[in-house]
């Protein structure tokens, strides 16, 4: 863990095969990939296996209670509800689709390109790459205890990790498949129908849309990450925090810089909709966000608050990427209200962005803070071989070195 | 010419209506609400007095004295412990993140322990523990809150003197069963009292002034605001619903036996801020809130009117929230006494009133759609907008004492079998399998190690010593607690794969 590389760049269109040339490399590379692939039977760690063989999430802050069981409050706080309950070989059928770039329509890109285990399961840059090389308007976000949300997407338009999954691997900018093409392929894979057929057992075709969707999700759901030096805190180790970072903490929850009321614990997003008036790119326009998903006008600009869970591993910050360091990022919040909204802009600004003139010492402590957010003690293996034999130009070969299998 | 011509006819129908009125001046029929029904459609009423579980054992007792750190003193307290923290000047933030603690001021001779910010930092007390206790204290010159809670159930804030205290005096937020009593709050830019997406609350015996909202239920519910004085505010007492917080919904909220008297201080809240719009000279508020109910309070001088309830289409300045219900309904009105509210009031409720030919004073105004509100007596009130108001087939609120749970929230029960697991899938699998080795030994090897031992995996787990050269060291887990250290030594040991 930690050695990833992070040489990643935005030209994936390089490696771009023929379609022809493809079906002849997917049998060839299917043929040398041979007998490998049995899926897990034990849950990744964190979850414990159940009579029906369905893996049962276990964390420590299911000692606790919260108000309304909505998951939102202090450091001893219930976490919001989660997803789990997939078979140990849906979650390893979908850890192997996630890094196989197979599921793309150009097979170039897979699930891990924006979603980097190396890089909090993001990307590392301001807005990520699509297929042919197309640059998209907002930035990856991290895939960590997305077990625990309710929406997804900046734009909150999508209710479940299955309809998440679904938009990049058919959206014509990100991985640009199509199902017909999608299928074909997998099935051309000698492996994939073996291996979906251990995972969907009770499915006449294993092979189908619906449950790639189920095992992207049960993959996603697996990845936990609540044993940070906060939650060590939270626990009552009043030592897990250093002076620093407990500063940070109390700056974090005051009601000056206010950064809790909407980042609430345990999991640091309150899953709302916020319009904070983050500058744009240079010379692109204002991106509405959540006002095309609920046709609102009063969301212009507005945009899921995101979790800071591991959030130093996944610079840069914002929709679209605009700030470079956590610190330019909490910077922002104390540079005036609606200081980076242009003249002729409207936005209804939310009403905790404010003018709370931290200090320079305050913004160092927050980034302290959010630094002890970190833990990827259940970095899920990344796979050396992937079942299409397929290598990614890029991700996949940092991966593999850094691989533990 | 055109409004020459309306104000003529409004002149005659007025004349019209004031004819037929005094052809009809049957008295009207008067409700006593001395006996007879009492509300019945509220949480479960108890008879409390306290929402800290009184303690069963004395803990220690430290004592904090001018040019002590009242932190220090937190820091080094056990739950069950209380700190007496003498008169004098303390500036430094205290935060308690440890569950039973009670954190007194000592008065003497009137002199109070006196938190003062000096206007550089942010807040006074955070709390996050469950049973917390903050008493007497003096608070001033911080520029966030004075008194502030994330999470923590069964808490008690009592009698402190909170003044010019940044944005909320009080503020307790996403916590069950507490109770505010006996504290003086002003000069606060937001709420003085502020109860956050909180349930089971008591709010009694404040006296509130000088502030932009007075005592203020958001996103809250089970809540009695009683006995309270709320004065020379811009808003007295409000209870609404924001949008766009997590917590949708404010229900059951009982405002009785109140002073709202003169809240016609200018709004003065910072821009943007949900209180900002409120209009300088609002007694009560209702925003969006259902099962309010309003009975006993002095109403008196609010110049805009003394309640108000609307919907969320009243406050342009709210955000979109699709999960948000609108609407107040079911406000309820009991006798109130209210005098000369509405004496200058905004053109949004001069417009209202326009539609019912309504002048002069507004004691009552309700604007947008509601469902099943109802009021009695309504005939001694100048009121606008609640033809729609049925008569209430209950006078009274006396059967409800307090929405407070008696012996206070109970922490959640966890079957030790069950601890043990949630332990050792949530901490230990990160490195340590049942089979072969992640990043520290197998199970199986801890097990033939400490076999029939669990005490012994206890004491190793709360301060391991490095065994193995090729293996990293493993951090201590001395902050679980002693049941859960045992639960999950003796699930480890009995773990078959």
């Amino acid at each position: 863990m930690g050695k990833f590389s992070t040489d990643i760049n935005r030209s994936v269109g390089e490696f771009r095969l023929s379609a022809v040339l493809l079906s002849v490399l997917l049998s060839a590379s299917a043929s040398q990939a041979q007998p490998q692939h049995t899926l897990a039977d034990q849950c990744p760690p964190s979850f414990a296996l159940d009579s029906n063989n369905q893996c049962r999430l276990r964390n420590l802050y299911q000692l606790y209670d919260s108000l309304q069981d909505r998951g939102l409050g202090g450091l001893k706080t219930a976490l919001p509800e989660h997803r789990d309950g997939f078979s140990p070989q849906q979650i390893d059928l979908g850890r192997l689709l996630f890094f196989d770039p197979v599921l793309s329509g150009d097979k170039n890109l897979s699930c891990a390109n924006c979603h980097n285990p190396a890089l909090g399961f993001s990307d590392g840059m301001d807005r990520s790459v699509g297929a042919r090389g197309h640059v998209s308007q907002r930035s990856a976000p991290t895939l960590w205890n997305s077990a625990f949300l309710k929406v997804f997407f900046w734009d909150a338009r999508a209710h479940s990790l299955e309809e998440q999954a679904i938009g990049p691997l058919f959206s014509d900018v990100e991985m640009a498949n199509t199902p017909e093409q999608l299928l074909a392929d997998l099935n051309q894979v000698d492996a994939y129908p073996k291996l979906f057929k251990q995972a969907f057992p009770d499915s006449e075709d294993a092979v189908v849309i619906s449950n790639i969707a189920t095992a992207l999700s049960a993959f996603q759901s697996s990845l936990i990450s609540l044993n940070s030096p906060y939650d060590r805190y939270a626990h009552g180790d009043a030592k897990a925090l250093n002076p620093n970072e407990l500063e940070g903490l109390n700056v974090f929850r005051s009601f000056v810089a206010r950064c809790s009321q909407c980042h609430t614990p345990p999991l640091f997003t309150n899953q709302q909709v916020a319009v904070i008036g983050t500058p744009e790119p240079a010379g692109l326009p204002r991106d509405i966000g959540a006002a095309e998903t609920f046709d609102a006008e009063r969301l212009r600009g507005g945009f899921k608050v995101p979790t800071l869970r591991n959030i130093a591993r996944t610079a840069p910050y914002m929709h679209s990427g605009r700030f470079a360091t956590l610190r330019e990022a909490a910077e922002f919040y104390t540079k005036g209200r609606g200081h980076a909204v242009p003249e002729g802009e409207e936005l209804l600004l939310h009403w905790h962005i404010s003018d709370p003139n931290l200090t320079d010492t305050e913004l160092d402590r927050l980034v302290d803070f959010m630094g002890a957010l970190s833990d990827e003690s259940f970095m899920p293996n990344v796979p050396t071989q992937v079942p299409s034999g397929l290598l990614n130009s890029k991700t996949s070969i940092s991966l593999v070195t850094a691989s533990g299998e | 010419m055109n409004t020459k011509f309306k104000f003529v006819l409004v002149i005659i129908i007025f004349a019209g209506g004031w004819i037929m009125g005094s052809n009809n001046n049957v008295a009207p029929v008067i409700t006593s609400s001395m006996g007879g029904a009492s509300y019945s459609g509220g949480f479960q009423s108890v008879v409390s007095v306290s929402a800290v579980p009184q303690r069963t054992t004395k803990g220690a007792v430290i004592v904090v004295n001018p040019g002590d750190s009242i932190q220090a003193a937190v820091e080094l307290a056990q739950p069950g412990d209380t700190i007496q923290v003498m008169p004098g000047t303390y500036s430094e933030t205290v935060y308690i993140d440890k569950d039973d603690i009670h954190l007194l001021g000592v008065i003497q001779e009137g002199a109070r322990a006196t938190m003062d910010g000096l206007g550089k930092l942010n807040d006074a007390i955070l709390y996050s523990g469950n049973n917390v206790v903050i008493e007497n204290f003096r608070i001033t010159q911080y520029k966030g809150n004075g008194i502030m809670g994330q999470a923590g159930n069964n808490l008690e804030i009592r009698n402190n003197v909170i003044v010019d205290t940044g944005i909320y005096g009080i503020f307790p937020q996403l916590g069950t069963n507490g109770l505010v009593e006996h504290n003086v709050v002003s000069g606060i830019e937001d709420a003085a009292i502020y109860i956050g997406m909180s349930d089971n609350i008591h709010v009694a015996y404040n006296e509130v002034f000088d502030s932009v909202a007075g005592i203020e239920i958001e996103n809250s519910r089970h809540a009695v605001v009683e006995h309270n004085n709320a004065h020379n505010n811009t808003g007295g007492i409000l209870a609404f619903v924001t949008p766009g917080l997590p917590i949708k919904t404010t229900e059951d909220v009982i405002i009785r036996n109140n002073f709202v008297l003169n809240n016609n201080t200018p709004n003065f809240g910072a821009p943007g801020s949900i209180v900002s719009g409120i209009p300088a000279g609002t007694g009560i508020l209702v925003m969006a809130a259902d099962d309010v109910i309003i009975e006993g309070n002095i109403i008196s001088g609010n110049k805009t009117a003394g309640i108000i309830v609307n919907d969320h289409s009243f406050a342009t300045t709210l955000t979109m929230d699709e999960e948000s219900d609108p609407n107040s309904d079911r406000t309820m009105i009991l006798d109130n006494v209210m005098l000369n509210n509405g004496y200058d009031t905004i053109p949004e409720v001069k417009a209202v009133a326009l539609t019912e030919l309504h002048t002069g004073l507004v004691d009552i105004v309700h604007v947008g759609s509601s469902n099943g509100s109802c009021i009695i007596n309504r005939h001694r009130y100048r009121t606008i907008g609640i033809g729609g108001y049925a008569e209430c087939d209950f006078t009274n609120t006396d059967s409800t004492e307090s929405y407070l749970l008696a012996g206070g929230a109970e922490p959640r029960v966890i079957h030790s079998s069950e601890r043990g697991e949630i332990a050792y899938m949530g901490v230990c699998t990160g490195c340590h399998s049942y089979r072969g080795r992640l990043i520290g030994p197998s199970v199986e090897i801890i097990q033939a190690m400490y076999a029939g031992n669990p005490e012994g995996l206890v004491e190793y787990i709360n301060a391991p010593v490095k065994k193995r050269d090729n293996f990293p060291p493993m951090p201590a887990q001395n902050y679980l607690d002693a049941e859960t250290q045992m639960a999950v030594a003796t699930y480890m040991l009995a773990l078959e794969k």
